[in-house]
């Protein structure tokens, strides 16, 4: 039932293979994951959590919007929830298109639209044990 | 009617809980709901969050209809 959402490590190879068509010619690949750096202390992890039933619908919306753009572009994705430790992947696209420059636009369009619409957020988990929402500021 | 609101992520912790039940007049809109959550709220969350009804963003002005979902939605950190 869960299309876009795991709680499972990403396999990006098994993305690959989702998109994977002779009609490609050029394969984008945006892999997101958790940084160890924060302002003030070493982030270890971070929790992940989401309006899961909105979330869904909003990556079927903004798939349907790169579809819509790129016809012929081919688009696989998963974002994980849970907790992810530090250096491990929370969002990972892939987008093959006949030509490269598409596959660019597409997989850009996609993490960019995921982080302004996606009803997912983060709690840090810090070294020192302490813990925070993460609040954006467009990064 | 009967409206669910569902609050999440650091609006669930300020507010101590994640879901309401709430019950207006017909007529009502997402304002008027915005309007009674920040009552009960006392100020823990922001008067004029994101908003979605039915898992679509809606806008203070859309009415709400018996049996909605209403999700009151802090800044998205996806990615």
């Amino acid at each position: 039932m869960c299309a876009w959402l795991t709680h499972d490590p990403l396999d990006v190879p098994a993305l690959l293979a989702e998109v994977a068509a002779e009609g490609c010619g050029g394969t984008a690949v945006f892999v997101g994951t958790v940084r160890r750096s924060a302002e003030d202390g070493e982030v270890v992890g971070i929790d992940y959590s989401g309006y899961e039933a909105m979330a869904e619908a909003e990556f079927d919306r903004i798939v349907a919007d790169a579809r819509s753009q790129w016809p012929d572009t081919r688009i696989a994705l998963r974002h994980r929830l849970g907790y992810v430790k530090t250096g491990e992947a929370s969002v990972a696209i892939v987008a093959a298109a006949p030509h490269r420059a598409t596959a660019f636009h597409a997989c850009r369009f996609i993490i960019e639209e995921t982080k302004e619409r996606v009803p997912i957020w983060k709690r840090e988990r810090l070294a020192a044990g302490d813990e925070r929402w993460v609040v954006p500021h467009g990064g | 009617m009967h409206v669910k609101v569902l609050v999440f992520a650091s609006y669930a912790d300020a507010l101590g809980k994640g879901e309401l039940a709430l019950s207006f007049p017909p007529g009502a809109t997402v304002g008027d709901c915005l309007a009674e959550v920040q009552r009960q709220a006392g100020g823990r969350v922001p008067p004029a969050p994101l908003v979605a009804v039915n898992r679509v963003y809606a806008r203070p002005e859309q009415p709400l209809a018996d049996g909605d979902e209403v999700a009151l939605i802090p800044p998205v950190a996806g990615g």
